[in-house]
């Protein structure tokens, strides 16, 4: 009996390694580079863009989700009902909605997910999108209202972002580390420093996705990248150092896909501390930074020059570049008037990043000519967060600001850059009340408009996502309209 | 002049060394461009007549990166070889001169350092301290003061068996003033060779620590950062590495060279005295 049952297993181990080379030809699974490892995998705790790459719409889903074009399209609710005054939203959500662990999804969710964001403990980033909702009421299972206390212009946007994912009582404890969600995907299992583990979650509510296993890894160094994707190791990445583009363009094998990114990269600038404080220090700095070169030199040509903190494709957007032009003399001139005639030092702590190391090295270069010598001081993601997203513990730094429409963030005082200008508070409160679209546009140029003048930071460039896929695969999405790696479209072809 | 005829080893690999230190320090006084100077309407140009190494990636003159990356690479490692020398070598000739305690002391010590790779206890001391040069030059001078301590001890303890040291000692010289006056001159040669050796791998060192990111910080460079900086690129634009590679190479074969025909030109019977280091 013993030997039939080895015989019957070594059949089926033959069997499996059969089916697993006809497999081989029709993959299932995608493996994705990315430069950064998310610190934790709860979206609703952190900040970090890395968070929402591995776990956006993948594993976890909102009440809306936010499509390839940056529309809002439905997500666990299936439609929705909005009050004449703008102040309630009535949403149905779709029934048979299962958790990960199992547990069902309905309306109780919802309000739990609405009241963690919203409690006085709370570590959501973005708690301040939120905090207009007056109440969260469960109508019956899966129907649940929302309240607001004013109109929000972006209410139904917000509910689609990586920080509005619905998360269970049961499990939200320990999202950051074993993620449960309703996505298409389940998470595995994560071996820090190297990879994160997905599988398809087969009893999904909506249609399943063509993948059924999909892994993240995690290759910080450009050059480690270029040979895991030349090898065949990772079957591609959303955002490929531009520097080395070169080695893939024109390879059958791969195909590059550039488009947008929510991303405008910034000088980011220490507004507490002297002698940053000053309009007329900012102002040269502004005047001393010449875009064309940072773009050519860290982007190889692949970023858009900004003015404001602002997406160059989005409708509101207005042209500030003009604002301060490139010109020494006048960053001088304004250094001498600012009680800095012979310049002054400061530090430049730049995330291992590309375009932050590169852009770093140019900006000092075009610093030092008008006397600011900067200190470049390279520090790791966790650092990175900890002393200047956390502790406001830097002069200067270079950084991404990958969110859509996040130039609310200049109303925060609290900022990581700290600007505190009360007109551009209340600029930023109305704005978010206006539902109407053309006044909306008028008050966001406004904004634009003060925080050019203001040159609260340096505004260098937006990022261009510079994707590097197998030619085999399809379904990636092109733009990047919001923080999120969207696995569900991506297929393989043949 | 016949000393150098009947010493090829020396001659060449000196001549090598000398020439790669002198346009390091050529560089503290003039280089052909700023190497801050970033101009990236220039970058990617080959070699030419305007620049003779070519630019990199930001623009900047690829000779002038050479020349200040290499006086870097050589201050590091020099002063690496002076730490790991000036503590070291005391450190043997104590062990040697008093023996005992002491000698069993710094044989642990060595041990000890030793039983960590040089990589790891420059990887740990940056880590501690932050990336930099200066950290660069603590972390391989503490891994050079072991090496230096051994060829001390062993050097010294060869010379201290012999007649004259003995003979020093009938006049009441302690083992300090043994050690200063009679070990000490006997070995000399003995540590500069080991210190032509040290300093080839101190650039090593240097080279390896800038590469991982550890060492030299923008926009000061080293060869070892010039090579981290250009190997993104290695497919597209290989020439960015191969310049300060190859520099390393030549700079550490010059320094191996110069090392062994030293070795051969001081004292042949040295050869002897360094194989009961060995042993």
């Amino acid at each position: 009996m013993g030997r039939i049952l080895t015989g019957a297993a070594l059949a089926l181990a033959v069997a499996g390694a059969l089916s697993g080379a006809a497999l081989a030809q029709q993959p299932t699974e995608v493996r994705i580079g990315v430069a950064l490892e998310p610190p934790i995998l709860d979206p609703t705790a952190g900040a970090a863009e890395a968070i929402d790459i591995v776990v956006y719409q993948n594993i976890f889903e909102g009440l809306t989700a936010i499509d390839e074009n940056g529309a809002v399209q439905p997500g666990l609710a299936s439609s929705w009902t909005i009050s004449d005054d703008s102040l309630t939203y009535t949403f149905k959500l779709h029934e048979g909605v299962t958790f990960h662990d199992g547990t069902a999804f309905d309306a109780d969710d919802v309000k739990f997910t609405f009241e963690r964001i919203l409690a006085a403990d709370s570590v959501n980033a973005h708690k301040e999108l939120y905090t207009d909702i007056a109440e969260v009421s469960v109508v019956d299972p899966f129907t649940v209202s929302f309240t607001l206390s004013k109109p929000v212009g972006l209410f139904l946007f917000n509910l689609g972002r990586g920080d509005a994912v619905i998360v269970a009582p049961e499990s939200a404890g320990n999202n950051a580390t074993t993620p449960i969600g309703t996505g298409p995907f389940a998470f595995v299992q994560w071996d820090k420093g190297n990879r994160v583990l997905l599988e398809r979650y087969e009893p999904y509510w909506g249609e399943l996705p063509a993948l059924t296993k999909a892994s993240y890894r995690f290759i910080g160094d450009t050059a480690a990248m270029t040979s895991a994707l030349l090898a065949g190791d990772i079957d591609g990445t959303n955002n490929f150092a531009p520097d080395s583009l070169a080695v893939f363009e024109g390879n059958p094998q791969f195909k590059v896909l550039v488009g947008t990114t929510e991303g405008e990269t910034i000088l980011g600038t220490n507004n507490r501390k002297p002698p940053f404080d000053n309009l007329k220090v900012r102002q040269a700095m502004a005047h001393a930074i010449d875009r064309q070169a940072i773009i050519d030199g860290a982007t190889y040509g692949y970023g858009t020059p900004i003015g404001a903190p602002f997406a160059p494709h989005n409708a509101y957007y207005t042209d500030l570049t003009g604002t301060y032009p490139y010109d020494p003399d006048a960053a001088k001139a304004l250094l001498a008037e600012a009680g800095y005639p012979d310049g002054f030092n400061a530090t430049l702590k730049l995330p291992p990043l590309g375009y932050a190391r590169l852009s770093g090295q140019i900006i000092a270069s075009q610093f030092a000519a008008v006397g600011i010598k900067l200190e470049l001081i390279n520090v790791e993601f966790a650092q990175w967060l900890q002393d200047v997203y956390t502790n406001h513990d830097f002069d200067l730094t270079i950084i991404s600001h990958v969110e859509p429409f996040d130039i609310g963030n200049y109303a925060n005082p609290d900022y990581y850059f700290g600007y505190d200008n009360p007109d551009f508070q209340a600029l930023i409160k109305t704005l978010n009340e206006t539902v109407d679209d053309a006044k909306r546009k008028e008050l966001a140029i406004e904004a634009q408009t003060i925080l050019a003048k203001d040159a609260v930071n340096g505004y260098l460039f937006e990022l261009a996502q510079t994707g590097v896929w197998n030619a085999k695969l399809a379904g990636m999405w092109q733009n990047s309209p919001i923080e999120g790696l969207v696995l569900r479209g991506i297929y393989w072809v043949e | 002049m016949n000393f150098l005829k009947r010493h090829p080893n020396l001659t060449i690999g000196l001549a090598g060394t000398i020439l790669f230190a002198l346009l390091g320090l050529i560089s503290l006084v003039w280089t052909p461009y700023p190497i801050a100077q970033i101009d990236i309407a220039r970058r990617f140009l080959g070699p030419d007549a305007a620049h003779w190494l070519g630019t990199d990636n930001l623009g900047r003159d690829m000779a002038s990166l050479v020349m200040s990356g290499t006086l870097t690479s050589f201050v590091v490692a020099a002063l690496a070889v002076t730490i790991g020398a000036g503590i070291g070598v005391p450190l043997g000739l104590a062990a040697a001169a008093w023996g005992g305690p002491v000698e069993w002391l710094v044989l642990r010590f060595s041990d000890f350092l030793f039983a960590f790779p040089a990589i790891i206890v420059a990887i740990l001391v940056t880590a501690l301290f932050g990336p930099g040069a200066i950290n660069a030059v603590l972390a391989i001078g503490l891994f050079n003061i072991p090496v230096f301590a051994r060829v001390a001890r062993g050097g010294a303890l060869s010379i201290a068996v012999l007649d004259f040291v003995a003979a020093g000692r009938l006049p009441g010289l302690g083992p300090a003033s043994i050690a200063y006056r009679h070990l000490l001159p006997n070995i000399m040669s003995l540590i500069i060779v080991q210190g032509t050796i040290q300093l080839s791998l101190g650039i090593l060192a240097e080279a390896g620590l800038s590469y991982v990111g550890l060492g030299t910080q923008p926009p000061a460079t080293s060869l070892g950062l010039m090579l981290r900086d250009a190997q993104s690129m290695f497919l597209i634009h290989p020439w960015l590495t191969l310049v300060p590679g190859l520099c390393i190479v030549l700079i550490v074969i010059g320094l191996n060279i110069a090392g062994d025909g030293l070795r051969d030109a001081i004292d042949p019977r040295l050869r002897q005295v360094n194989a009961n280091v060995v042993a």
